[in-house]
């Protein structure tokens, strides 16, 4: 498939029950797809939504209307109208994300943190370390730090871990918020290298990033939200 | 995962008198998917889980299970005696308070091998290395295999009962407040035990719990109760991060931040 995602017509609004029912609305008729080996950047100011769309997109926001398509297997699912349960499936093997920020689980160590999507798709726990072991020393994570549950770590740190951990899998679609924002220099071309990598490996990425370097370096294509959005009439 | 559920709940009511245990709740529940029933105390998910697990007979509605050989069961229908050893041996059920799960006065070892000599296991060498072996992994030293549950610490006696539930290895598991009672360091420690186990046994389960970080960890779908009623059911984080209910919607923004 040459288009492995396809958002269209997508709307999507809040509406705060502890604000006396107050309806936010966020986007509406978001159109755009994104090709095998194209990295499209969501642009805009803060709080146009970018983020609000990248989770409708992983299915941690519901949507009012429209579809989300993404070609799954051999099938094109809609995950706007999914049940939770071929959600976790396209998530599993087709659809990866890498958030802001690590929601870190108590006592389980950053190898494994990395190594878990992998053994969650069936790779054998051995290999599946290996393979994160090489992610982690390639974004220059101090190897002391490998055993120990990244509660503690700096942003930084916890960043890579969640690079990584994003990064690790063979997913056809990758979604990317912000991967660079906590990063240094070095870093940071790290990670554009490994957006590369995954773009001359067919991969679809939709990110966010604020960094306009990196923004110049890996966009192929800028969708701007503040075109689906109801504060470009307010403002 | 295969493509037919575990367990399909219809319509499952419980009324005291005339006061509503839990009312009209339907799902079904898939081989290795864990399900979450949040809400306050109060509010219906501990009837309801005594319901699903025939601990307590509901006023209306059916409960089906897969069995062992393809077929759905209508747990109804089943013979008192059949219940018990689907009970004793497909199935485990956590109690908030250990000791209710567990016969604290004998030991460790005994509590563990007990549920293994339901199934047919004779053999005593046998049963206390399975035993020895179950502590190892809810990480309970070997030297206390001849303690009884009394000398334990609250954690301890949780990770015990989860051994003597998973020994038998159940294909569902359900726990009321697993981590309930517990200080924070050992919950943690527990939730991350609990959660490699459902993972590599490929268990299903079904978490009874008030607190949402709790449900957040464990589960992939959960329900969100109140008044003995399901006002909202989805993906987990989708539940969390895009609450749709007022009542989802207060108690998610009542979390407190550390």
């Amino acid at each position: 498939m040459a288009t492995p995602l396809v958002v269209s017509e997508v709307a999507k609004s809040f509406t705060m029950h502890l604000r006396d029912g107050i309806r936010l609305p966020v986007v509406s008729n978001v159109s755009f797809s994104v090709k095998t080996g194209e990295c499209v950047v969501l642009g805009g100011p803060s709080g146009i939504g970018k983020s609000s769309l990248l989770k409708m997109v992983y299915g941690n926001y519901g949507v009012d209307g429209g579809q989300i398509l993404v070609g799954h297997e051999d099938r094109v699912i809609d995950l706007a109208a999914a049940d939770p349960r071929t959600v976790l499936a396209v998530r599993r093997v087709t659809l990866g994300y890498v958030s802001q920020f690590l929601r870190v689980v108590p006592r389980v160590a950053a190898i494994d943190v990395v190594a878990e999507p992998l053994v969650a798709g069936g790779e054998s726990p051995v290999t599946a370390r290996e393979k994160a072991e090489e992610m982690l020393a390639r974004l220059n994570l101090p190897r002391e730090l490998w055993q120990l549950p990244p509660a503690t770590f700096s942003g930084g740190e916890q960043q890579r871990v969640n690079i990584a951990r994003g990064f690790i899998t063979g997913h056809r679609i990758l979604l990317l918020d912000e991967p660079t924002a906590s990063l240094d220099a070095k870093n940071r071309e790290i990670v554009v290298g490994m957006i590369e990598e995954k773009k001359r490996a067919g991969v679809a990425l939709l990110g966010i990033f604020h960094d306009d370097d990196v923004r110049t370096q890996v966009a192929d294509r800028i969708v701007d939200v503040s075109a689906f959005s109801p504060r470009r009439v307010a403002a | 995962m295969t493509d037919a559920p575990l367990l399909k709940a219809r319509d499952i009511s419980k009324f005291y008198g005339a006061r509503i245990g839990c009312r009209n709740v339907s799902f079904d529940l898939w081989p290795g998917e864990v399900l979450a029933i949040v809400g306050e105390s109060g509010s219906g998910k501990t009837t309801l889980l005594n319901c699903l697990a025939t601990r307590l007979m509901p006023t209306s509605g059916t409960i089906e299970y897969r069995s062992r050989d393809g077929q759905m069961r209508d747990l109804a229908r089943m013979g008192e005696a059949e219940r018990r050893f689907l009970m004793r041996t497909d199935w485990g059920f956590v109690h908030q308070n250990p000791a209710d799960g567990l016969r604290m006065t004998v030991s460790a070892g005994a509590n563990v091998g007990e549920r293994l000599m339901a199934v047919g296991e004779r053999h005593y060498g046998n049963i206390r290395e399975t035993a020895g072996d179950w502590l190892r992994r809810v990480e309970i030293g070997i030297d206390r295999i001849d303690d009884q549950p009394r000398a334990f610490s609250g954690g301890m006696r949780q990770r015990l009962q989860i051994a003597r539930n998973l020994v038998t290895a159940p294909r569902l598991v359900f726990m009321d407040e697993p981590t309930g009672g517990l200080d924070v360091s050992v919950q943690a420690r527990l939730l991350d035990l609990v959660r490699g186990l459902v993972h590599d046994l490929g268990l299903s389960a079904i978490v009874v719990t008030h607190d949402l970080a709790v449900a957040r960890l464990l589960s992939h779908r959960m329900m969100v109760m109140k008044d003995g009623q399901v006002i909202e059911h989805g993906l987990t984080d989708r539940v969390l991060d895009d609450p749709r209910e007022a009542y989802t919607q207060l108690l998610v923004s009542s979390i407190l931040q550390v």
